[in-house]
């Protein structure tokens, strides 16, 4: 559903109105809409909320709107999570103490603009090369893998009562998934098969099964000079092996270019396997991170062939995602490197 | 047909030249760097003309004798597919993994030697 900034801010405003009532009282405005991203499943807007609550001063409330332009399943991520199970996901990860920005309300059929939610605007970096190379962020660099380590304890330990009904997805689920959507394709890639039959050999059963995030990595942290502000893209959440969330955190496309820096190209294995023990996620198993640093790694060279598939087949045309299929190469030989 | 100049990779070259010097310095947002991903395509269609049928015939002939069986390369690449699916092969198989690494450094060659894993893979 495509909408005009118009229409959204006339939208917006009702929203508000119906969802914040007091806490901006009866003549709330919405100020300053532009959009910041869009994409096929997300677009995201920011926008600021100015009120004046019956008992106070005028405030302005700085928010973020995450919302899925497509009607129906077009829209939706592969965990079938939907916004409205995206933004309560959040909001249980922040309420056992992950940093995550606060969930203000989710949006219901009766706004009449689609699937979507929003948030409290928080400021911080988030692009990957700044947090990597910027004097800056240079002390942050140094204990940033240990904070890692301490969210994720956090994040599994989210009491799954607490959250809405999630697709569980064990290493054995996936494989299946990558594997058929590899195959379909028709397009030979032997290291993939390798990887996959070697995935398929080494299987273990996990120890936990936990909410995993599914897309923790350098580019999906929003920090300040201090440590991690927000832990964002909440939308591939799922129930499986928590340690999928740390081999994905290692894989060496997400250390842009810092390769030597195994954990997001800025920290230690050990820093961050310490600093989830310390924060009561139990001792890690290097061999289990290591499985899914495989594992991830296949399955972003395999996104990189759907991304630059869904423009062969006219879905989406774009050169940058005709562009995108020549990266599958980088990750057969990150996977050669690991494959042993 | 003969060789008329300029010829394709120098055809390829005189846009690639034009995007990089004269459009990209003009443009900012998401335009500029949908260019810059253009300019780059350019930069992998350049290097695929120049080293792209050598790098192919060593990938084949090393396959022919990985496999033991001669054909053209993308019957070979199935027929390599199919013994890994069939557990054939498997990382263990003398010489299967030496001829992945060269075929992927060859592909790498020329979609971005830049990568960090393969200028370091080159050291090596």
């Amino acid at each position: 559903m495509m909408i005009s900034n118009e229409a959204l801010a006339a939208g917006l405003l009702q929203a508000v109105a119906r969802h914040l009532g007091a806490t901006v009282g009866s003549k709330p405005q919405v100020a300053e809409l532009a959009r910041l991203t869009a994409g096929a499943a997300n677009e995201t807007w920011s926008f600021d909320v100015i009120g004046t609550p019956g008992s106070g001063d005028q405030r302005r409330i700085g928010c973020i709107l995450r919302r899925s332009p497509g009607i129906g399943d077009e829209g939706k991520s592969d965990t079938n999570l939907g916004k409205a199970g995206e933004a309560e996901v959040q909001r249980a990860a922040r309420a056992a103490g992950v940093a995550a920005a606060e969930v203000l309300f989710i949006l219901t059929p009766e706004d009449d603009l689609g699937d979507g939610y929003v948030m409290a605007r928080l400021e911080g970096e988030t692009l990957p090369r700044r947090i990597l190379r910027d004097a800056e962020y240079a002390d942050l660099r140094t204990h940033l893998a240990r904070d890692c380590g301490h969210t994720l304890a956090q994040l599994h330990s989210v009491d799954p009562a607490r959250l809405p009904t999630l697709m569980t997805m064990g290493a054995a689920e996936q494989i299946e998934r990558y594997g058929e959507i590899y195959r379909a394709f028709g397009q030979p890639v032997p290291v993939f098969d390798l990887a996959l039959r070697w995935l398929v050999d080494h299987r273990q059963e996990p120890e936990r099964l936990t909410l995993v995030h599914g897309d923790f990595r350098n580019g999906n942290l929003m920090v300040g000079p201090e440590g991690i502000r927000a832990v964002m893209d909440w939308e591939l959440a799922h129930l499986g092996d928590p340690m999928e969330d740390l081999g994905w955190l290692c894989v060496t496309s997400w250390r842009f270019g810092e390769i030597d820096h195994p954990v997001g190209g800025f920290g230690r294995r050990e820093d961050l396997f310490a600093g989830y023990k310390a924060a009561g996620g139990g001792a890690v198993n290097p061999d289990a991170v290591r499985y899914w640093e495989v594992f991830g790694t296949l399955k972003w060279g395999i996104m990189c062939m759907i991304m630059t598939h869904s423009h062969l087949s006219g879905a989406t045309r774009s050169v940058e995602k005709a562009a995108i299929g020549r990266r599958v190469s980088e990750t057969e030989l990150d996977l050669l490197n690991l494959l042993t | 047909m003969t060789t008329d100049r300029p010829t394709v990779p120098e055809l390829v070259q005189a846009v690639r030249e034009f995007l990089e010097a004269e459009v990209q310095p003009s443009l900012d947002g998401s335009v500029a760097f949908h260019t810059r991903v253009a300019v780059n395509v350019l930069k992998i269609v350049e290097r695929e003309l120049a080293d792209g049928p050598a790098l192919a015939a060593a990938e084949k002939s090393r396959l022919v004798e990985l496999l033991g069986q001669d054909g053209d390369l993308d019957t070979l690449a199935e027929e390599l597919i199919e013994a890994i699916r069939a557990g054939r092969m498997d990382v263990e198989t003398p010489g299967l993994k030496e001829h992945l690494r060269a075929t992927v450094m060859a592909k790498l060659a020329i979609d971005n030697p830049r990568y960090k894993s393969y200028q370091r893979a080159l050291q090596d």
